[in-house]
């Protein structure tokens, strides 16, 4: 399989692009792009895993609202998420099982921080599939 | 061919650039750009140009949409922006701050000369390293529960002194004294306090630091020596950090409310970022209680810190706090929205001040700024990369008259943060630091590469440019000989 999602450059902060063949695939990716910043994935088991639910106006924000509540789940819980199981999605809702692990310092190299996924430059787009973008300030 | 921004600026003299409202359909001002036109070749990006303009469509905004010479392309706002609206019927937004909320610099002087240092260089800065809980996903070495920490929010860095950290002194030379009045703990989600609660005292990630540096260049004397700054030689230590994830956390709520605000009242933006909504709705007045909270936890954060450091260098050294100084020259916030009252075309108004990458630059004899310092001005600090210098400023009239008081606050970025860490390594970085005689800590190798100097404009410039057109005037520059980073 192609790689799901891939990096943009932007000055002061990072993009994240996410593909899929529907809006799930592609959100999934796009939290994959996530966490793959943070640190490198291969590394990661999954030893636990997290239900997360949000909601919001539009898909759009809800892309938003999703990987604030990812970057969440790490700045308090110290957890690394790799695999997201998209269980439903419409436009105002999301429901998933997110697997990862608690950082373990002796095996995970912590790269960069993320502070927030933002509004800037945004996008939902269908096409064939779906591509998603959000610029995340780190 | 004429350079691409030639078609979009009208030069006003060498430091001042205006992007005409003709630029974009919508722009309620102008901008105007500080820089010179070698830094305009240097760091063109249509995308700055359209951040500008973009803030030129907030609602009852005043003068213009100013950038200063560190501008970068951000997110909503650039980096190095500055706006100012009406409280009447103006609006306040978010994106005007930024995710990291009271992100500043404080500063502080010594009684040391270089080479009572450098024989302990690395012991000092293994201690700060050590004493100071930095880099990603650490933890601060204060407990506090959440009753407590909704003090932290109201009270700032007099918090931080009641509970041992610091001195009564620090307060006084703080902007704001530390601490923003109107912070209202009941306005800040839970969420915001379940992550601001295990991060306060700590340094964090990114281009936070602590910078040992020396004087080495004095421009005025007179300014120099009321800050306790003598002579070449001496040195310094500059702390830069903000409000963790509880600011980050603050600024997202609340750009989901503002978002629906913009809704609600009607508001037209180029850029959902630029949420926001009107000073006086409540929309607004909760988002700028819930910022004072944040700029509020980061003066704590800053206090605790400055405190460890001071503890550091006792403790290396092996000499008393007064024997080796360490007194607070100033603190400054660099991403924070004010209500100041300023003088708009002949008339006094209030104004909600936005400074996102900006830092407020009052002149002598302001009501806002310490006694001590009355008679040069609000001093300013400019950090600039680690490998190469930082500036002491001071405030000025002329940025009162034409940038809300404001003036820059850092080098700008040029090169993004995957292409420093592409073309440039880490380990590499801090080998060709060290043959420059800069010892460096930092808790990840990828972050070091990411904040090189390759990856800044040159800060020297971008302060002669603030210097020359007069927004804040130089009065010393420091060269780095030690630096911790997350």
């Amino acid at each position: 399989m192609e790689k799901g999602f891939e990096i943009i450059d932007h000055t002061a902060d990072v993009g994240i692009a996410a593909y899929g063949a529907d809006m799930k695939q592609a959100f999934a990716n796009a939290a994959t792009g996530l966490f793959s910043l943070i640190t490198e994935l291969d590394d990661v088991q999954e030893a636990l895993y997290r239900d997360i639910e949000v909601t919001a106006t539009d898909k759009e924000s809800l892309l938003v609202e999703w990987l604030n509540e990812l970057i969440y789940q790490f700045d308090t819980e110290n957890i690394i998420l790799r695999r997201f199981d998209i269980t439903e999605l419409n436009n105002t809702r999301l429901r998933a099982r997110s697997y990862g692990e608690k950082v373990d310092s002796s095996r995970h190299e912590l790269k960069t921080g993320v502070k927030a996924a933002t509004y800037h430059l945004l996008k939902v787009d269908k096409d064939d599939g779906y591509r998603v973008q959000v610029i995340v300030d780190i | 061919m004429a350079a691409p921004w030639k078609e979009i600026v009208n030069k006003i003299d060498d430091y001042r650039w205006e992007i005409p409202k003709s630029y974009k359909q919508g722009m309620i001002v102008p901008g105007l750009i500080f820089t010179s036109e070698s830094m305009l070749t240097h760091i063109w990006e249509e995308q700055v140009f359209q951040q500008v303009a973009n803030v030129a469509f907030l609602p009852g905004i005043v003068g213009r949409s100013l950038a200063m010479p560190d501008i970068h392309w951000g997110y909503g706002f650039p980096i190095g922006g500055v706006a100012a609206t009406r409280i009447q019927d103006g609006v306040v937004s978010p994106g005007g701050v930024g995710f990291d909320i009271n992100c500043g610099v404080r500063l502080l002087r010594t009684n040391l000369i270089e080479e009572e240092v450098r024989p302990e260089l690395e012991k000092l800065i293994d201690a700060l390293f050590v004493n100071i809980p930095s880099g990603l996903g650490s933890t601060g070495k204060i407990r506090v529960s959440e009753s407590e920490l909704d003090k932290v929010l109201a009270k700032g860095s007099q918090w931080a002194v009641e509970k041992g950290y610091g001195e009564a002194e620090d307060i006084v030379v703080s902007e704001e004294s530390g601490c923003m009045k109107g912070a209202n703990p009941d306005k800040v989600s839970s969420k915001a306090k379940k992550r601001g609660i295990p991060q306060l005292g700590t340094l964090g990630s990114g281009n936070h630091f602590i910078e040992v540096e020396v004087v080495e260049e004095i421009y005025d004397r007179d300014a120099a020596m009321a800050m306790g700054i003598n002579d070449v030689g001496q040195v310094l230590v500059l702390i830069h950090t903000g409000s963790r994830g509880f600011g980050h956390e603050v600024c997202g709520d609340y750009i989901r409310v503002l978002g629906e605000a913009v809704r609600k009242y009607g508001i037209n933006l180029p850029d959902r970022q630029l949420a926001c909504a009107p000073v006086k709705s409540p929309e607004g007045q909760d988002y700028l209680a819930a910022m004072a909270c944040a700029a509020n936890y980061a003066w704590a954060n800053r206090q605790c810190i400055a405190h460890w450091v001071r503890e550091s260098f006792i403790k290396v050294l092996g000499k008393s706090r007064r024997e080796l100084g360490l007194e607070q020259i100033y603190d400054v916030a660099h991403n924070i929205a004010k209500i100041e009252e300023h003088t708009v075309n002949g008339k006094k108004q209030t104004l909600c001040v936005h400074r996102k990458g900006a830092t407020r630059a009052f002149p002598a004899g302001h009501p806002d700024i310490p006694e001590i310092y009355k008679n040069i001005g609000q001093p300013v600090f400019i950090p600039g990369d680690m490998g190469r210098y930082s500036y002491i400023a001071v405030g000025t009239d002329i940025a009162m008259q034409e940038t809300f008081g404001s003036t820059c606050h850092g080098a700008g970025r040029i090169q993004s943060r995957s292409a420093a860490k592409r073309s440039l390594r880490g380990a590499d970085i801090a080998q060709a630091l060290a043959a420059r005689g800069i010892t460096v800590r930092a808790g990840s190798m990828g972050s070091l590469a990411e904040e090189a100097s390759e990856a800044y404009k040159d800060v020297s410039e971008v302060v002669e440019v603030t210097h020359k057109a007069g927004i804040s005037l130089k009065v010393a520059k420091a060269v780095p000989i030690g630096v911790t980073k997350g």
